[in-house]
C-alpha cells in the first residue's frame, strides 16, 4: 500500500479552504514546531529525514538550509521557486492548485527554521490562476491568525506574499529568480557569492522547490526518522512524478521511492501502461532536461538491475546509461516517436529561453536548433551528427547557470542512444517526411555496447 | 597597526605568484603578465559587476586550495573566481581550457557579421586579436546570420549590434558613469540586444566612453566612422585642462589633423581615466592640446604588427606564421 504524505487528502471536498483543511489535521506542524520545539530542531528534522531538493538537483534540503548565514542583524529570506517551467513537468502545479495551504503552512515552518520574517512565493507567470487561489488561501492565514505578527502568541512574525514572473524559463534558476524577485532582468547571477550568503537584496537567503517545502509539513508532524523510513537508501520519501507522453493514465503521482520504473509505467495504479497498446521506445524520467533513456535502459540498469524510481537508481551508469530524477517530469514515448523531432522540440524551447547572458549558450542554443531542424525536416548531412556533438559538448559545464547542461544533455544523449536514428534521417531524407524511424527491438543493451 | 594584509600564494601555469585575499584569478594572473593571462571579453575592471559573461576566460582550476585540494570539477570564469591559498590553476597548459575557449571564439564569431574590412574597430578589436590566436579558419555555421538595423544613439555614437557580442561593458558604463538608467538589454537569448528606451538617444557627458569600452565594432565614433583605418593613424598622448574630465587623452593622427580622440587604454585596453565629450568630440583641433609624445600600443593587434611599432618579441612567431 503506498502512502501519501502530500496528496492523502486531495480529493477531500473543499480542501482549498480554511476550514476544511483545518479540520483535516491542517496547520498542526506550525503549531508543533512554534510551540514545542527551537528552530535548530526543525532544522534536524528536516536533515534526519533525508529529505533532498525537490526542483531537480536533489541537493539535501537539510544540509541547504545549515548553509544559511546567518550574520547578526541581518534580516534572512525563505523563497519557494514555483515557477515550474520544465517542460513535460506539472505537479507544483497540481499540488498548489488542489491544497494551497499545504504549501503556506510548508512556507510557515520552514520560515520558522531559518528565522526568516518575509518570505516570498515565486510563481511563473503562466499560472495566474494559481496564483488567485494562493493569495486567497494566504488571506485566510493571516485572517486565522497563522501568518502576521506574534504568531500563536510566540513572538514569531512573518509575512508572505506571492510574486508573478513574466513568463521566463530562466527565472527558475534561483539567483536569476532573486534578480527577477528584486524587479530587475532575470539575468542568473555570476556565483559566487552563493544565494545562502548574498541572496535577495545581498542578505542571505534560500530558495527551495513547492514540493520541498510541503514536504517539510509531514517531516515535522511524523519526525524526521519516520519520513526517512519510506524509500531507498539516500532517496527517502515520497516524490510526486508528473506522468505525461504515450500512456493510459497521464497525471500527478505520489510515489514512495522504492517502486521499479517498470511497475510506474506499467501498473495500473500509476501510468496504466503504453497508450493503444504500443511498445515502449524511449522514456525521460525527470524532465525535458534530463538525458532520454532507449527502451531497453528504462526498466533495468546496465547491470541488469531493475531499474528503481529513486535518485540513484535512476542516474545509474552516469550518463553513459542513466539519467537523473530531475524534477520528476516522466514522459514516455512509444514506438512511433521520433527522436529527433523531439530533441528539436526541447532544443527549441531552451534556444527560445536561453537568457543571452552567456556566449556558449545564446549563440550554441540556436545554433544546436538550426541544426536539428534541418535534420529532422530531410535537410541534413552527415557531419552534423558529430557537429551537433560538438556544439553540446562545448555548451555543457562552460555557461553561468545550469540552462546550458540543460540545453546540452538531451542532445547529448539522444545522439549517443539513437544515432542510427540521425543516420537515418540523413540517408532517407524523404522518407523521414513521410514516417518515423520506428523501434529497433533487436537492439539491446549488449548489441548496442558490442 | 596590522594594516599589512595576508598575502595568499596562487600558482597560474606553474608560475607562482602573492596576492591579496580577494582577488580573483584574473587579476592575480595580470599581476604575472604575459602568456598566463587569459583573454577578457566581457569583464572591466573599473565596471562593478562586469564579467562572467563571455566565458573566454574560463581556466582551470587544478587544486582548490591548500585546506581542500580537490579540483573544482567545471572550469571557471577566471575573472569572476576569487583565489584561495594554494589555488593551482591552469590556462594555457590546460587541453580542456584551451578547446573550450575555441568554442567559445566560434560561437561569439557565429553571429557575427565578419565586416571587418569595413569596420571601424578593425585593428584595435579584442574579438579580431581573439580569433586570431584561438579562432578556426573556417566557420561550421551554415545559417543565415543575425542581423538588426543599424541605430545613431545620439549625435556622436552609432550602435550597429549586428557585432555586439553583448559583453554589457556599455550597460555599465552607461549606468555606472552617468546618474540615469538610460540604456539597457532588451529581449533575450540570441534575440537580445543592446538599447536605448525606445531609440532616445544617449545624451550625457561621459556617453562617448562606450565607445572606448566596447570591445568590437558595435559602438563607433560618428566623427570617425570610414575617416580611416586605425592603422593609418599615429597615436599620440595628448592632454588638455578639462573642467568635467582629467583631460588625458590619445589624439590619433593623420598627418597633421586629429582624427578622433580617445581615452587612454591600459595594455588590457582597458580606460582607466574616463574622458568628457567634450574632449572626445569636439576638440579636433592640434590647439586644443597639449602633445606629450607618441602613445605605444601594447597589443598585438595590426597596429603593433606592422605600421608603427616593432612587433611584440614574444608574439613574432605567430605573426610570421600567420
Amino acid at each position: 500500500m503506498t502512502r501519501k504524505l502530500l496528496l492523502d487528502k486531495v480529493n477531500v471536498e473543499g480542501i482549498a479552504g480554511y476550514d476544511v483543511y483545518r479540520k483535516n489535521g491542517g496547520y498542526r506542524s506550525v503549531e508543533k514546531a512554534l510551540k514545542t520545539m527551537s528552530p535548530d530542531e526543525v532544522v534536524e528534522e528536516v536533515k534526519k529525514s533525508g529529505l533532498r531538493g525537490r526542483g531537480g538537483a536533489g541537493f539535501p534540503t537539510g544540509m541547504k538550509w545549515s548553509f544559511l548565514a546567518k550574520p547578526e542583524g541581518v534580516p534572512r529570506h525563505l523563497l519557494c521557486n514555483a515557477d515550474e517551467s520544465e517542460p513535460g513537468t506539472f505537479k507544483d502545479r497540481y499540488l498548489m492548485e488542489k491544497i494551497p495551504h499545504l504549501l503556506i503552512e510548508g512556507m510557515i515552518v520552514s520560515s520558522f527554521a531559518l528565522g526568516a520574517n518575509q518570505s516570498y512565493i515565486y510563481i511563473r507567470g503562466e499560472y495566474m490562476y494559481v496564483l488567485r487561489i494562493l493569495e486567497k488561501a494566504i488571506a485566510e492565514a493571516y485572517a486565522n491568525g497563522w501568518l502576521g505578527k506574534n504568531i500563536l502568541g510566540t513572538g514569531f512574525d512573518l509575512d508572505l506574499s506571492v510574486t508573478p514572473g513574466a513568463g521566463a524559463y530562466i527565472c527558475g534558476e534561483e539567483t536569476a529568480l532573486i534578480e527577477s524577485l528584486e524587479g530587475k532582468r532575470g539575468n542568473p547571477r555570476i556565483k559566487p557569492p552563493f544565494p545562502a550568503v548574498k541572496g535577495l537584496w545581498q542578505r542571505p537567503t534560500v530558495v527551495n522547490n513547492v514540493e520541498t517545502i510541503a514536504a517539510v509539513v509531514p517531516i515535522v508532524n511524523d519526525g524526521g526518522e519516520e519520513y526517512a523510513k519510506i524509500g531507498i537508501g539516500r532517496s527517502t520519501g515520497t516524490k510526486l512524478i508528473s506522468a505525461g507522453g504515450n500512456i493510459n493514465k497521464p497525471g500527478v503521482y505520489e510515489i514512495e521511492m522504492n517502486i521499479t520504473v517498470e511497475e510506474f509505467i506499467y501498473s495500473d495504479t500509476y501510468c496504466g501502461g503504453i497508450k493503444n497498446g504500443k511498445r515502449l521506445k524511449a522514456c525521460v524520467p525527470g524532465g525535458s532536461s534530463v538525458p532520454i533513456l532507449p527502451h531497453y535502459l528504462v526498466c533495468k540498469t546496465a547491470a541488469g538491475e531493475d531499474r528503481l524510481m529513486t535518485y540513484e537508481s535512476l542516474a545509474d551508469g552516469g550518463f553513459a546509461t542513466g539519467s537523473m530524477l530531475g524534477s520528476g517530469g516522466f514522459i514516455v514515448y512509444d514506438e512511433d516517436q521520433c527522436i529527433v523531432r523531439n530533441t528539436w522540440n526541447f532544443t527549441r524551447f531552451y534556444h527560445h529561453e536561453s537568457c543571452g547572458q552567456c556566449s556558449p549558450c545564446r549563440e550554441g542554443t540556436g545554433w544546436m536548433e538550426k541544426v536539428l531542424h534541418r535534420l529532422e525536416y530531410g535537410h541534413g548531412k552527415m557531419e552534423d551528427i558529430n557537429l551537433l556533438w560538438d556544439i553540446q559538448r562545448k555548451i555543457e559545464g562552460n555557461t553561468i547557470c545550469p540552462l546550458g547542461d540543460a540545453a546540452a544533455w538531451p542532445v547529448a544523449a539522444a545522439i549517443r542512444h539513437f544515432r542510427e536514428e540521425f543516420e537515418w534521417h540523413v540517408n532517407e531524407p524523404k522518407a523521414c517526411m513521410e514516417r518515423n524511424y520506428g523501434l529497433v527491438t533487436e537492439k539491446t543493451f549488449e548489441t548496442a555496447t558490442a | 597597526m596590522s594594516e599589512q594584509t595576508e598575502k595568499i600564494k596562487v600558482t597560474i601555469d606553474g608560475k607562482l605568484v602573492e596576492v591579496a585575499p580577494g582577488t580573483t584569478i584574473l587579476n592575480a594572473a595580470r599581476e604575472i603578465g604575459g602568456e598566463v593571462v587569459p583573454p577578457a571579453m566581457c569583464y572591466y575592471s573599473s565596471l562593478k559587476g562586469s564579467g562572467g559573461k563571455c566565458r573566454t576566460c574560463l581556466v582551470e582550476v587544478s587544486k582548490g586550495s591548500e585546506k581542500d585540494p580537490r579540483p573544482m570539477p567545471k572550469l571557471v570564469a577566471s575573472c569572476s573566481t576569487p583565489v584561495a591559498d594554494g589555488m593551482e590553476v591552469k590556462n594555457k597548459s590546460s587541453e580542456k581550457v584551451l578547446d573550450a575557449r575555441k568554442g567559445v571564439v566560434e560561437f561569439l564569431l557565429i553571429n557575427h557579421p565578419l565586416d571587418c574590412p569595413i569596420c571601424d574597430q578593425a585593428g584595435e578589436c579584442h574579438l579580431q586579436d581573439l580569433a586570431f590566436e584561438h579562432g578556426l579558419e573556417k566557420t561550421r555555421y551554415e545559417f543565415k546570420r543575425r542581423t538588426f538595423d543599424q541605430i545613431d544613439i545620439g549625435e556622436y555614437i552609432k550602435l550597429h549590434m549586428t557585432r555586439c557580442i553583448l559583453c554589457y561593458r556599455c550597460v555599465y558604463t552607461a549606468d555606472q558613469l552617468t546618474n540615469a538608467r538610460e540604456h539597457g538589454v532588451l529581449k533575450r537569448g540570441d534575440a537580445a540586444e543592446i538599447s536605448t528606451y525606445i531609440q532616445n538617444s544617449l545624451d550625457n557627458d561621459f556617453i562617448g566612453n562606450v565607445i572606448d569600452v566596447c570591445p568590437v565594432g558595435a559602438l563607433t565614433d560618428r566623427t570617425f566612422r570610414f575617416k580611416s583605418r586605425v592603422w593609418y593613424t599615429k597615436p599620440m598622448d595628448v592632454h588638455c585642462e578639462c573642467s568635467k574630465c582629467s583631460g588625458k587623452a590619445v589624439a590619433w593622427m593623420i598627418g597633421d589633423e586629429i582624427a578622433r580622440i580617445t581615452a587612454r587604454k591600459d595594455q588590457y585596453g582597458e580606460v582607466k581615466e574616463f574622458i568628457c565629450n567634450d574632449c572626445r568630440f569636439n576638440k579636433k583641433q592640434k590647439s586644443d592640446w597639449v602633445f606629450e609624445g607618441p602613445r605605444h600600443i601594447d597589443r598585438h593587434s595590426v597596429i603593433s604588427a606592422n605600421k608603427y611599432e616593432d612587433p611584440i618579441p614574444e608574439h613574432t612567431p605567430l605573426l610570421n606564421k600567420a
